[in-house]
């Protein structure tokens, strides 16, 4: 999902890569030059992208009839050699000399790094593809590695935390499971979009952004006024409440295909350039400012929650509603805020996560849905902070464990690790044994 | 049954050996628990040193909210586990035997607020609580012929005893149907259906329409007449002294004091401990059978107690 | 617009293998949520089982095609058992959780390339049809009549299809009026009631989990025994529109299901046939063929919000007696 192509890599990599580089050029440099030349009659040539963006300064072998040759990529990803014969030659990509992240992938073939080609047609170029995909190889340190996915794995918890809380005090202050959360997340990237997107009202991102979060709000207002609260005052049952979120949530979803369609829509500023932090790690800077806000966000969220009457009265009536129904709390208001707090906060992730992603895509929220419900999980149902602690843990599995496993079956991991916990611990981290029986 | 009821029974006595203290030994006990304790995050809910409930006896649990009888019950009945004690029936440990194994064994239980299966109806409420069905087994339930028979025997007990509950009009009706006290009924009834050596009763009149206290207080001293032991938790002070042969007092989750009803409830012990409200007003008042007083009279404590109960049920569903 | 067109497509879903495989689907998720009150988010998941349990058995061991429809089913025997032992035991919402994360560990399980030699990823598995064709009675020809027209090769499917549906609601109406019936549906109004009655409430809803989610799974093999299995079909969307069609029939009726579906299927094909071709007729301005296409979608949602509310019992459902777990 995550597709940014990671162009800058470290540069102790980079200089480990150079000399092995030039270890292969001093052994085959002799051949080429005796043989081969620019006259050549007959070409193979390529070009080495990912994801549309080229890549440049990836070592390409020749072999065959003439000799072995050694090209580098251009600046636009292209290369091309001239070689003396119609016979089959072998061309091989080092893999070596690829971007971290970036990884040749071809589910067809055991040795993606090897094509065989025979030039038949003089002059005019024989193609040769390689299938670059998204990927680590282990030539990178492992340390490196985790270092860096650990940082992301952060970004990524604190944003699906971002979420998470949300829904964790929807549930914990009026009992539904909501699965119309991930369109919540959706639509505040969706707002954003847009009022901020160049191809719709194109406002500054510093009014876009507030102003998309401030409308995601309003729209778990809209959601309370219209749907909860009338269905709260006819006591319908939590499962009735689940399956009326389902069905939300649904309706939803398809409505935003219906308006911004199938593809993915980018937000403005996204810029995938990484910027050195600390050793190995590197991170763009929409990923730190992305960072930086959550963590504000988050610490303001949890004062409001630890300190202020509301934050207290929401506490309250997650522990015991009837309790704090008979105290004189006025639960339908407490309610009706955590939706619009929930919604908002959930819009903000939104916006995050299609930074993250990057881009915008109608069901991006149901995406995640299932690791905040993870995360939630994992925190102890119905508690604001187990949530957060849950988000990191499973925004930290998620990241690392493409370490270890195919990068496509990363949220598949952090799912298989909330099952096992389930069973090992059912209440959750934070929370309460005698919640669950 | 109903027509002596006005009748005082005679109570059961000497079911104790010893002084009449904490934790006393019974001639014949038929549960017996033993350091019995339940944390809940830190907070003790129940920590019962040593207590025995004897067999063929009313014997009552009382004590004030939150006192752990409750949660001791939970305990006793499989539905919760302690942290730490030993507990047995007729001599046959409990401990780490789960709660439907509890029930076969003969040790049935009701629920402080109703568990009427609502969608159900009241027939076949009562054909749940038959035991040993064999058309309850997954492969046998597809051949008819296996568990007709059996079904037919469990139909026609089943409608005796909702014609002994006063219920049996309204056995095709839906359980959610039924008003809170029918619905304490038919759980008890249903309850019949094992066929119980010991049945524990979490508060059985609580929410129950006066008009049917009378009615209930009849059925649990006959479940003593028909040789059952009975266990049950309760408020009100005034039921206990009516029928129980046994009191035993818990507060703060532990058993503080023990004896028949008059004597306990004497006990400056249980007075410190346990200051329910209503202690100066007889139950012959609230249910009418005190000559003396007026129905006006009665009606006026009935309705008050009735508020103050209906108030604490409504404080502890919250819960 | 071509009306007669549009009705008869319609018309044609009632008897097609996509109606009769949610229905197998809707009859299994009505024993674990009408019968026994099991919340299983995971139809998507069983299904997958015995769509992907199906074609692999053919195509990786060979089996012929009964013996992998055989395999497909213990197979969701399986997966019923390992999602129940340490769910059922736990408030009902943990196996809402691990149901839905266990399909889609699954699906992510089908779609990675990892495993692709086995479950052909992305692209799914096809080309296993040949071993049920082969026991194909039916000889070349054309049958059906009106809008039902099928050839021998379409047939096939159907007919199976059609007797394992038939199987399973006799199946289920056999238990449901029996004792074992009684104690399912005591358990959906309150386990504890019930566990006080000396009845192994975790043994019954663990019976109910399996029987159920063979009977998805074996809607799960109707879906694919004609054509092919894709990855892309049981996603979690799936699961919702089986629940849709469940509540709209009638969770806790035996033969709810089985009409759910097929005014879901019908009212799904009118929609996809009418919407754009309003679309073409000039009637609808304002909307693009594509977004035509989502309203069916959409409706589905609104759909579920206003049945669940206004409507739990479903159409064969006595007001009185559909409930929701607590």
């Amino acid at each position: 999902m995550r597709s940014t192509t990671r162009l800058g890599w470290p540069a102790a990599h980079r200089a480990l890569a150079l000399l092995l580089l030039a270890l292969g050029m001093l052994a085959l440099l002799g051949p080429v030059q005796a043989s081969a030349a620019e006259d050549d009659p007959y070409k193979i040539a390529g070009n080495v992208q990912f994801e549309g963006e080229a890549i440049e300064g990836v070592t390409i072998t020749v072999d065959g009839p003439g000799g072995a040759q050694v090209v580098e990529t251009g600046p636009d990803g292209r290369w091309n050699v001239g070689v003396p014969e119609a016979a089959e030659y072998t061309v091989t990509l080092d893999v070596d000399t690829l971007p971290e992240g970036v990884t040749l992938d071809d589910p067809e073939d055991d040795s993606p790094e090897t094509k065989e080609v025979t030039p038949n047609v003089p002059f005019a170029p024989k193609a040769v593809n390689f299938f670059i995909g998204e990927g680590d190889r282990e030539s990178t340190a492992f340390g490196a590695q985790l270092a860096q996915r650990l940082v992301q794995g952060v970004n990524f918890g604190l944003m699906l935390g971002l979420a998470a809380v949300g829904l964790s005090l929807v549930y914990g202050t009026t009992g539904i499971s909501n699965f119309a959360h991930g369109e919540m997340v959706t639509f505040g990237a969706v707002m954003a979009l847009w009022i901020g997107g160049t191809a719709f009202i194109g406002a500054s991102l510093w009014i876009a952004l507030p102003a998309a979060i401030l409308i995601s709000g309003l729209f778990g207002l809209l959601m309370d006024v219209v749907i909860w609260r009338p269905l709260r005052h006819r006591s319908v049952g939590v499962v009735q409440l689940m399956i009326v979120s389902i069905g939300l949530s649904l309706a939803i979803r398809y409505l935003f295909q219906y308006f911004i369609g199938g593809g993915t829509e980018q937000l403005p500023g996204s810029s995938p350039e990484r910027i050195d932090i600390v050793g190995p790690i590197r991170m763009t800077k929409v990923d730190l400012i992305s960072m930086g806000i959550a963590i504000a966000v988050i610490v303001a969220f949890a004062l409001w929650l630890l300190y202020s009457r509301l934050g207290k009265a929401t506490r309250a009536i997650s522990d015991n509603p009837g309790l704090a129904a008979a105290s004189g709390i006025d639960v339908d208001f407490v309610v009706r805020v955590v939706w619009v707090v929930a919604a908002a906060l959930a819009g903000l992730a939104g916006i995050l996560y299609a930074y993250y992603r990057p881009g915008i895509k109608w069901d991006m929220g149901t995406q995640v849905l299932l690791l905040m419900f993870a995360a939630v999980t994992l925190g102890g149902l119905g508690t604001a902070f187990g949530a957060l602690i849950g988000a990191l843990i499973i925004g930290i599995i998620v990241e690392t464990s493409s370490l270890f496993i195919p990068a496509d079956l990363r949220f598949a991991s952090a799912l298989a690790i909330l099952i096992i916990i389930l069973l090992v611990r059912p209440q959750g981290i934070l929370g309460r044994r005698e919640r669950i029986g | 049954m109903s027509s002596d009821a006005a009748v005082p029974r005679a109570k059961s006595t000497g079911l104790h050996q010893g002084e009449a203290a904490p934790g006393c030994a019974k001639v014949d006990p038929i549960l017996v628990a033993d350091g019995v304790r339940r944390t809940f995050g830190g907070m003790t809910a129940v920590d019962v040193e040593h207590v025995e409930i004897p067999r063929g006896a009313i014997t009552a649990l009382i004590g004030p909210n939150g006192a752990g009888k409750t949660t001791f019950f939970n305990l006793l009945t499989g539905f919760d586990t302690p942290d730490a004690g030993t507990w047995s029936f007729e001599g046959r440990s409990l401990a780490g035997v789960p709660a439907y194994k509890v029930a076969r064994m003969g040790l049935v239980r009701t629920f402080q607020l109703t568990k009427a299966l609502g969608l159900l109806t009241v027939l076949e409420n009562m054909k749940l609580g038959a035991t040993g069905q064999r058309g309850e087994r997954f492969f046998p339930s597809l051949l008819p012929s296996i568990w007709r028979g059996q079904d037919d025997s469990i139909e026609e007990r089943a409608h005796e005893l909702l014609a002994r509950f006063k219920l049996d009009t309204k056995a095709a009706d839906y359980a959610a149907s039924l008003s809170g006290g029918q619905r304490k009924l038919l759980e008890m009834a249903r309850a019949l259906m094992s066929e119980p050596k010991l049945v524990m009763l979490d508060e059985p009149m609580a929410g129950v329409n006066p008009a049917l206290t009378q009615s209930l207080l009849d059925h649990i001293l006959g479940l003593k007449d028909q040789g059952m032991t009975v266990l049950f938790v309760e408020h009100d002070m005034h039921m206990v002294r009516h029928i129980a042969d046994w009191v035993v007092v818990m507060a703060e989750g532990k058993i503080v004091a023990e004896g028949d009803p008059s004597s306990v409830m004497a006990d400056p012990a249980v007075i410190d401990a346990y200051l329910g409200a209503h202690q100066d007003v007889d139950l012959g008042v609230v249910t009418g059978r005190v000559a003396g007083t007026s129905p006006q009279q009665a009606d006026a404590v009935r309705d008050q107690i009735e508020a103050e109960a209906l108030e604490e049920l409504e404080q502890e569903e919250n819960r | 617009m071509d009306w007669s067109q549009i009705l008869n497509q319609s018309a044609s879903s009632i008897i097609s293998t996509t109606t009769i495989a949610y229905a197998l689907a809707a009859v299994g998720l009505g024993v674990h949520f009408g019968q026994a009150g099991l919340l299983n988010m995971g139809v998507a998941g069983f299904m997958a089982v015995g769509a992907y349990g199906y074609a692999i058995s053919i195509l990786s061991f060979g089996f012929p095609w009964w013996l992998a429809a055989l395999t497909a089913l213990f197979a969701s025997v399986v997966f019923a058992l390992i999602l129940g032992i340490p769910t059922l035991r736990l408030r009902g919402d943990y196996l809402a959780i691990v149901t839905i994360a266990a399909a889609e560990v699954l699906r992510l399980l089908l779609l990675t390339v990892a495993f692709d030699d086995v479950t052909g990823s992305a692209d799914g598995l096809f080309g296993f049809s040949g071993s049920f064709q082969d026991s194909n009675p039916f000889p070349d020809g054309e049958y059906g009549f009106g809008p039902w027209q099928f050839n021998e090769t379409t047939l096939w499917p159907v007919v199976v299809g059609v007797f394992l549906l038939a199987l399973s609601v006799l199946l289920v109406w056999a238990l449901m009026r029996s004792p074992w019936g009684r104690v399912l549906r005591g358990i959906r109004e309150d386990e504890d009631a019930v566990r006080a009655l000396g009845k192994n409430v975790f043994a019954y809803k663990m019976q109910a989990l399996v029987l159920g989610g063979v009977i998805i799974a074996a809607g799960g093999i109707v879906y694919t025994l004609g054509s092919n299995a894709s990855p892309g079909v049981y996603v979690t969307s799936l699961t919702f529109f089986v629940y849709t069609i469940v509540l709209l029939g009638g969770a806790a009726t035996i033969f709810g299901p089985v009409l759910g579906s097929v005014l879901f299927w019908v009212l799904q094909y009118f929609l996809s046939n009418l919407m754009p071709a309003l679309v073409d007729a000039g009637v609808l301005p304002f909307m693009t063929a594509n977004q035509a296409g989502m309203v069916r979608f959409i409706l589905v949602g609104v759909g579920l919000m206003l049945l669940v509310v206004f409507m739990p019992q479903g159409i064969m459902g006595n007001k009185k007696e559909m409930t929701f777990v607590k």
